[in-house]
């Protein structure tokens, strides 16, 4: 068996990180057992710096760097590994804060994973410590459909084309009109959450084919909030609903703070760049 | 961060309960896609070089089934999106009536691609 220790296979397997933890008794790290991974398997916990990896087992094949590039692109793969990974870390965020991975993190070998806890950690316990007793609630607002009232079209003097013509100018202006007060309305409320929340970031709205709503959407906010004042938070938003007919607003979560995990955003759509 | 599902407020107050239906996926996709902290890792992907766009709008055109399942549909009433046209690949916040008008004038070239890239979505 010494003969081939210059021969060594490959790695077959890696790690695939799903988020991070602060370090627990090892009874309750035992429990991680009961949560499902990307293929299904328990997930397994690394311990580094007083810092636990929650990762799964992630067979090369599958997920090294060249057949992720490939499965990446496959919807069906992606929806699977996506809902997989945001399982697993919500699982995680029902016990504890934590700090979400983005999708796609793997090391070849649990040996790296601990590397990064250590050469990461001061990062890594500020934003556990941040989230700790908080979590993040998204806010969208979509632009009612005809929400303000065209003034009916006065039957003025002059011929049926004249009359076109002056009703398409109403029409134009009252969208325009509508889509400005929208606009301010959402700033509007997201101003007002902001005072609320311990801190709120605006997204990029989304398009309305991935949003599955037909209504334009003009707000895509996320708000990181306390738990002693998520009643008074969803109340807000309720009367900021009434406040601004013009948007319908829609309340999600608690979501993991996926958005709060960085005291800087990352630029979007960025991964494994190395540090 | 108690919840195991989570619910969904309308701007009426009322709380409609989220049952058992999964999260949104376009939701959970933007999530685990675009934040949650970046480690370099051994491997390494970038999804810049991913046409996330595409991807997007394949959620809702190539997995018809997948789509139907967390419940959307409306793409079926929608013209432009029945043609299997692309969407403008522009970040950020746009005004939707101007998009719209920028999308008719390239329907036509679109629709010739179309038979092309039926291939390459179903594929």
């Amino acid at each position: 068996m010494v003969d081939v220790a210059t021969d060594l296979p490959a790695a077959t397997t890696g790690a695939w990180l799903h988020g991070v933890v602060r370090d627990a008794d090892p009874a309750t790290l035992a429990t991680l057992a009961t949560i499902a991974g990307i293929d299904g398997g328990p997930v397994r916990a690394v311990s580094a710096a007083g810092l636990v990896a929650v990762v799964s087992t992630a067979p090369l094949d599958e997920y090294g760097e060249e057949p992720l590039r490939r499965n990446l692109e496959d919807l069906v793969w992606l929806e699977r590994v996506a809902r997989a990974h945001h399982a697993v870390v919500e699982a995680l965020a029902r016990r504890g804060p934590v700090v979400p991975a983005r999708l796609a993190t793997v090391h070849t070998d649990d040996g790296r994973v601990a590397g990064t806890l250590a050469a990461r950690r001061a990062e890594l316990v500020a934003a556990l410590d941040r989230l700790t007793g908080r979590g993040e609630w998204g806010v969208k607002g979509f632009l009612v459909p005809g929400a303000a009232t065209v003034t009916a079209g006065t039957a003025a003097a002059g011929g049926v084309g004249t009359a076109y013509l002056r009703r398409r100018r109403a029409q134009l202006t009252a969208r325009e009109e509508r889509q400005q007060l929208a606009s301010a309305a959402a700033d509007a409320v997201h101003s007002a959450l902001c005072e609320l929340a311990v801190v709120g970031r605006r997204h990029a709205p989304q398009d309305r084919r991935l949003s599955g709503v037909p209504a334009p959407m003009v707000l895509n906010g996320a708000y990181l909030v306390d738990v002693a004042a998520l009643p008074r938070f969803k109340e807000l938003v309720g009367s900021l609903g009434r406040r601004h007919p013009g948007l319908e607003l829609e309340l999600t979560g608690p979501w993991p703070a996926y958005s709060f995990v960085a005291d800087r955003p990352e630029p979007a759509l960025t991964v494994g760049r190395p540090g | 961060m108690t919840a195991a599902q989570p619910p969904v407020v309308q701007n009426s107050g009322q709380v409609l309960p989220a049952g058992h239906e999964p999260a949104n996926l376009g939701d959970i996709l933007e999530r685990v896609l675009d934040r949650g902290i970046v480690i370099a890792g051994d491997i390494r992907v970038s999804l810049l070089d991913i046409e996330l766009l595409t991807l997007k709008l394949r959620l809702v055109i190539a997995s018809v089934d997948t789509a139907r399942q967390i419940g959307i549909d409306w793409w079926e009433h929608d013209p432009w999106l029945s043609s299997r046209a692309r969407p403008p690949v522009e970040p950020g916040p746009r005004d939707p009536e101007e998009v719209d008008a920028q999308r008719r004038p390239r329907l036509e070239a679109r629709a010739r691609r179309r038979d092309a890239e039926l291939e390459e979505w179903d594929g």
